[in-house]
């Protein structure tokens, strides 16, 4: 058990270590105004990453997230400010949309067997080119129930708040590591994601679980494009660019090995506070430019991608299939 | 040799390149009209051939890495690094041919840099190249400062938006290394090789392939005609812009060697055919601006392209026209 959680306590170790520096330099970063808006500014990156998770997990890759998440953010802010819906009947058919959307691209990963990401990238294509059609500009988005969430916070003691959607990520982590660690289809996953071939003599139901993988993933980016709807006020087309190699990158970055059947759900939760600090890092900073959270993001993938090999080449001697 | 020349003619690459450019013709008739012009050629179809080159370049080395069933999503950010790489030396004072020299190096040894990851540290390529992918882009932010560089250097223009015989000097240079790679790898056994590593890497080192070499040699090539690239598309706009060189084209590139018939599982690939594919992606770009489409469309068009492409080299399609195949076999 303890090899098995070494990635997961060195991502933790790294992260302590890194936020203990960011504190020692700049003691304003211990405070629950800047926890509190860790969570609320990560909100949909995190649940983004949930879905992530699960499609790595399984041994796959989902390359349409960031455009589920523009899309979605485009399709509700018609809905609601153009025609007239309550906002929580947009997000629903939001919803079933991406369901549809990830059960065609399960099904056409499975059944037509070609890479997954060549069939994501048809569905980024696809997800982003409709975004674009249905409206070429930013629609801002006014309505009380709008409103209503922004105001639906908890105040924290030192000036803090935790936000309605910073707590939807916290809840949905929960969800997801329950569902990975305490369900049938969890342990499917993980099975698909060990070897197929193996997980189908086992009597894994190998189209249904890749289907389903999907379809999780793509709901949750839709639940990530609503919570980036009420955290902006405003469906973009072009919102969200890049957000799948920031998931990817939180997946990595806690734990989870690329080539599938190993990982933690929680891992991926200090993947992303840790993607976060680096970004709070570089505003409270000041001097730094933007572009040097790409590089540092870049360079701790690498670290991590690294320390896997270094990890698994370990335990498992003179294995060389990937 | 005649009959192989039929063959290529007959590949469904190039009946699909006609119809693209029929349906374009259908769309916007003046589609074929090329006028000669201030020593150069000028049409909608010369238009197709140059802008269609940086993806082209791309798609000559994305193949020889996906026949190595890899992938190569980092030529992007590598086209940002060797523009920024370009322009700022040429503004510093540097002489033309020592800042393409200077960008050219650069993009090969970020190409091996994948490599090593790949070959030496055995990490999936996909992630390999991730890497890269994102910090790409800020390095070469970090060359520019952040800012857009732009320069006035005659060489670095021309390279970018001069003309070679009427052509125009990018699809001269897409041209040229289409010939060479394809020279390189066909009439020498490195293709045959590359294939080998793509089908069965562990098979190919016991048979005595230097694979990880040869890992190293695709990356490589990759990453320097991704510089290529790079350096086309900043002589082309006269600056080099960090942000916006080269975004997404990893994906056309990807898509233009997948229209070409190289199959993702490695063990098969067609550098010339990868370049038709990125002219048919340039050519149905072109189609839908030239008719007055928005150009919005593009991205669901090749969408709705790639799953035909997919649902055709599937295996559920070859089971459900097993004659036809097994005659295209007999004929290999």
């Amino acid at each position: 058990m303890s090899r098995s959680l070494r990635p997961l306590v060195a991502t933790a170790v790294i992260f302590a270590i890194a936020y203990a520096l960011a504190v020692f330099q700049f003691p304003n970063m211990f405070s629950t105004r800047v926890l509190g808006n860790f969570l609320t500014d990560n909100a949909f990156l995190g649940i983004t990453a949930v879905g992530m998770t699960f499609v790595i997990l399984s041994g796959g890759i989902d390359l349409s997230v960031g455009a589920v998440i523009g899309f979605t953010g485009v399709l509700i802010a018609v809905l609601i400010s153009l025609a007239g819906w309550h906002p929580l009947a947009a997000f629903a058919l939001a919803l079933v949309i991406a369901a549809a959307f990830g059960a065609i691209m399960g099904l056409a990963i499975h059944y037509l067997q070609v890479p997954a990401f060549i069939v994501t990238l048809a569905g980024m294509f696809l997800a982003r080119g409709g975004a674009s059609v249905i409206t070429r500009d930013s629609i801002p988005v006014n309505h009380d129930f709008y409103s209503w969430i922004s105001e639906l916070t908890i105040r924290l003691p030192g000036g803090g708040r935790l936000s309605f959607i910073g707590l939807l990520m916290v809840a949905i982590f929960i969800i997801g590591a329950l569902v990975a660690h305490r369900t049938k289809f969890g342990s499917y996953v993980y099975a698909l994601g060990g070897n197929e071939t193996s997980a189908s003599l086992m009597g894994v139901p190998v189209a249904r679980t890749t289907v389903g993988v999907y379809m999780l993933s793509s709901v949750l980016a839709a639940l990530a494009g609503i919570v980036f709807s009420l955290y902006t006020s405003a469906g973009y087309p072009l919102a969200a660019v890049g957000v799948e190699l920031d998931a990817i990158s939180a997946v990595v970055i806690g734990g989870t090995l690329l080539t599938g059947g190993y990982g933690f759900v929680l891992g991926t939760f200090i993947g992303v506070m840790l993607l976060g600090l680096v970004q709070t890092y570089i505003i409270f900073d000041g001097t730094l430019s933007s572009w040097w959270t790409k590089i540092v993001i870049g360079g701790l993938l690498f670290l991590f991608i690294v320390l896997q090999r270094l990890i698994f080449a370990a335990s498992t001697p003179g294995d060389k299939s990937s | 040799m005649m009959r192989r020349v039929v063959s290529t003619l007959a590949s469904p690459q190039l009946l699909a390149l006609a119809g693209v450019l029929l349906i374009n013709w259908f769309l916007f008739p003046p589609f074929f009209r090329i006028t000669w012009q201030d020593g150069r050629l000028f049409g909608s179809l010369i238009d197709v051939l140059n802008r269609g080159a940086p993806v082209a370049i791309l798609a000559i080395g994305m193949a020889g890495v996906i026949a190595t069933k890899g992938v190569d999503l980092s030529v992007g950010a590598i086209m940002a690094v060797a523009g920024a790489v370009a322009a700022t030396m040429v503004v510093a004072g540097y002489p033309a041919p020592v800042a393409v020299i200077a960008a050219l190096a650069v993009g090969l040894v970020c190409g091996l840099w994948n490599g090593f990851l790949v070959a030496v540290l055995d990490i999936q390529p996909i992630i390999a190249t991730l890497v890269l992918m994102v910090a790409g882009r800020g390095i070469a932010q970090l060359i520019t400062e952040g800012f857009i560089v732009t320069f006035t250097d005659p060489l670095l223009i021309f390279i970018g938006t001069g003309s070679f015989l009427g052509l125009p000097m990018a699809a001269v240079i897409a041209l040229v290394l289409m010939i060479v790679v394809t020279m390189i790898i066909r009439r020498t056994a490195l293709g045959l090789f590359i294939e080998a590593v793509g089908v069965n890497r562990a098979a190919a080192s016991l048979a005595g392939i230097r694979s990880r070499m040869l890992l190293f040699l695709v990356y490589g090539l990759s990453g320097f005609c991704a510089a290529v690239a790079g350096i086309i598309v900043a002589g082309d706009i006269r600056g080099a812009d960090a942000n916006n060189a080269g975004l997404w084209l990893e994906l056309d590139a990807i898509l233009a060697v997948v229209i070409g018939g190289t199959s993702l599982l490695g063990g098969r690939f067609s550098v010339p055919l990868a370049v038709v594919g990125a002219i048919i992606i340039q050519a149905m770009n072109t189609g839908i601006l030239v008719s007055g489409f928005p150009p919005e469309f593009n991205l669901i068009v090749k969408a709705g392209l790639i799953f035909i492409v997919l649902i055709i080299q599937s295996p559920l399609a070859t089971r459900l026209v097993p004659v036809r195949l097994t005659k295209a076999e007999a004929r290999k």
